[in-house]
């Protein structure tokens, strides 16, 4: 059996170097625009930095994918399509792609450019991804966090195209690109800015003996004056729905799966995928050395080690979300 | 031209019981000044055996008040059974299937006559040519969309001869998961969930924790609080070129609601006076049309009331 493929997160070209020196097979990062789903404040790379850190990163064996995940907005195809001509330009090893008018553009404008499906396009049987292999030419598929390690082997087995799946980070618990609880709350949309609950709209007000957490108009959480206040982050809040008043969508927990890497080594998995490119580099540096540790351990058949990255986690919990069954 | 916009019906997103809902139809097809109505079940494949049988029957009486019928797809497919459904719904050649889910175009031979949901990604004029080319007659853009990417697709789609829809009624589809919130607050798993969400026929309000009203929780499906109202717009997007308009249904007198928007189309109320009547319709609702103007979805922008007024 073939070790898994590690792909990794990188904001920034610094993180980038600290991930390909912490041992990442595979980095992927995006342009700093609206092109990609992380459109953060001092985040993602100029045209310069993503031709430097591709040379970079290929001179030290490791592969580079370019996330242009967002939905290219009507009237202003450009700026998307100019991502995709740079990205190959550039050397990229592959651009991450979600909407259908993109994916055939690259398909038809940059042919010898590998595309792989994002998460973000929300594929999540055997037949939805052999329409995007068999239409576009897809060769991998993020698979959405919504599935069991059973259904995932399931979709191997009727698949031809790799499948890359999540293994640490943010846990998204609705269906990725078809989610605008932000945009709801916000104006700004994962699908349409590239940003989710973002921090230009989050507030914190002290009420007494509490600190309420806010986003936009809403009221996301309520915590204890000297209590750690979660990120409101919009799906993870507490809210009151009938009598229940509590997380109605999800507790503040992240995704670890890295008990489960044999399972998913087994299930046919070609990639795991590590979330989180608005952290920082040192953050990168340890989720990627401690998971290189972890991929290597599983390859020569060793166990590997549970919970060694609680520390960088939300709250402190973690959770292997719709991995395991009962999570829904 | 305003008065030649349709009105679509969407499909019920609830879990009603089987003789609500096929009263709900009959009373449609015989009274509703709508031109097209997509029906099936969109948000859980576990409700459809409850009305399976009604189906037909629903779709013969719409057809015979002279209504187009579109079949409505599942939004999420994953389980073999929610991908059998779907390859099951591609073999009806008689109707027009509304696409939720683009694992349906596997299903569905390329160039047959197609509709496509709301809850599928088109943004821009890219993917709606290229969704032509497979066939689209009938697009419902994502609620998400400001009245510029609308205007544009608007114009891309009579380009392309198809139909440009929006969302004009009803709580707004924000999000759709693997994971089951009725069950979740219930403390039943999924897989037993004993259809809880049947309890609550227009979804269970979640509200903050200093009791604003903010989202609404339908099963796996998450929607709006306020009710989504383009009753102000119709005037801007019909100019824009949009037309169609896209009624979800409510557990309220949805023959009175489609009478409004029929009447504000047909100009013989003006836009704050349909808006007036929707709201005595619904006293408890609230009303958002924030998307539309590139705001917050939750938002009322009451300017745009102004500009049409």
């Amino acid at each position: 059996m073939n070790p898994l493929e590690l792909v990794c997160p990188a904001g920034t070209p610094a993180a980038l170097r600290a991930a390909v020196e912490a041992g990442a097979d595979t980095v992927y990062c995006g342009f700093r625009d609206e092109t990609n789903a992380r459109n953060f404040p001092g985040l993602n790379f100029s045209r310069t930095e993503m031709e430097e850190s591709i040379d970079y990163a290929h001179r030290r064996g490791s592969k580079v994918l370019v996330a242009i995940n967002t939905f290219p907005r009507a009237g202003a195809p450009e700026l998307w399509r100019a991502a995709v001509d740079d990205a190959a330009r550039f050397g990229a090893d592959a651009v991450i792609l979600a909407d259908v008018g993109l994916l055939d553009y690259a398909a038809n404008h940059q042919p010898g450019l590998r595309r792989h499906l994002s998460v973000q396009a929300a594929a999540a049987n055997p037949d939805a991804i052999n329409f995007y292999a068999e239409t576009f030419g897809v060769r991998r598929v993020v698979l959405p966090r919504v599935l069991t390690v059973q259904e995932i082997a399931a979709i191997n087995r009727e698949i031809e195209c790799e499948t890359e799946v999540f293994v640490f980070g943010g846990l998204c618990v609705m269906a990725e690109g078809r989610c605008a609880l932000s945009a709801y709350a916000t104006g700004r949309s994962p699908n349409m800015n590239g940003a989710c609950s973002p921090a230009s709209h989050v507030h914190y007000k002290e009420e007494g003996s509490e600190l309420v957490c806010g986003l936009g108009d809403f009221t996301i959480n309520r915590v204890k004056k000297d209590a750690p206040a979660p990120y409101p982050t919009l799906c993870k809040g507490c809210f009151q729905a009938g009598d229940y008043q509590g997380h109605v969508f999800e507790d503040p927990a992240s995704l670890d799966a890295a008990t489960l890497i044999t399972e998913f080594a087994s299930a046919g998995v070609t990639a795991l995928k590590i979330e989180g490119r608005q952290r920082s580099r040192s953050y990168t540096k340890a989720v990627v050395h401690t998971f290189r540790k972890a991929v290597e351990a599983q390859a020569k058949g060793l166990p590997i080690m549970a919970n060694e990255l609680k520390r960088l986690t939300e709250g402190q919990t973690t959770t292997s979300g719709a991995y395991s069954k009962t999570w829904r | 031209m305003a008065g030649q916009a349709l009105l679509t019906l969407g499909p019920v997103l609830f879990n009603w019981p089987v003789e609500k809902w096929a009263d709900f139809y009959a009373r449609i097809a015989d009274e509703a000044p709508v031109d097209r109505v997509c029906l099936g079940e969109v948000v859980c494949s576990k409700r459809l055996p409850f009305y399976n049988d009604v189906i037909s029957e629903a779709v013969e009486r719409l057809e015979a008040a002279g209504k187009e019928v579109v079949l409505s797809s599942l939004a999420l497919i994953t389980l073999p059974r929610e991908r059998k459904a779907g390859a099951g719904l591609a073999k009806d050649e008689e109707h027009v299937i509304e696409v939720n889910d683009l694992t349906m175009l596997r299903y569905l031979e390329p160039g047959r006559k197609i509709a496509v949901g709301p809850l599928v990604n088109v943004y821009n004029e890219g993917t709606l040519s290229w969704l032509a080319g497979r066939g689209a007659k009938h697009v419902c853009l994502p609620p998400e969309l400001p009245i510029a990417s609308v205007e544009s697709l608007a114009k891309a789609g009579a380009a392309l001869d198809l139909d440009t829809e929006v969302w004009a009624f009803g709580r707004v589809p924000l999000a759709i998961s693997g994971r089951c919130y009725h069950a979740r607050i219930h403390k039943v798993s999924k897989d037993s969930c004993q259809f809880v969400c049947g309890l609550d026929a227009d979804g269970l309000p979640v509200k903050t924790l200093d009791g604003g009203d903010f989202l609404a929780i339908n099963g796996v499906q998450t929607l709006s609080f306020a009710y989504g109202s383009a009753l102000g717009e119709l005037d801007i997007l019909t100019q824009a070129g949009v037309n169609s308009f896209r009624l979800s249904p409510h557990d309220c007198d949805m023959v009175a609601v489609a009478e409004l928007y029929r009447q504000r189309l047909d100009r013989k109320i003006s836009g704050d006076e349909a808006q007036a009547n929707l709201a005595a319709l619904l006293p408890e609702a609230e009303f958002a049309n924030g998307f539309l103007f590139g705001d917050y979805g939750a938002e009322m922008v009451k300017k745009a009331e102004r500009q049409v007024a």
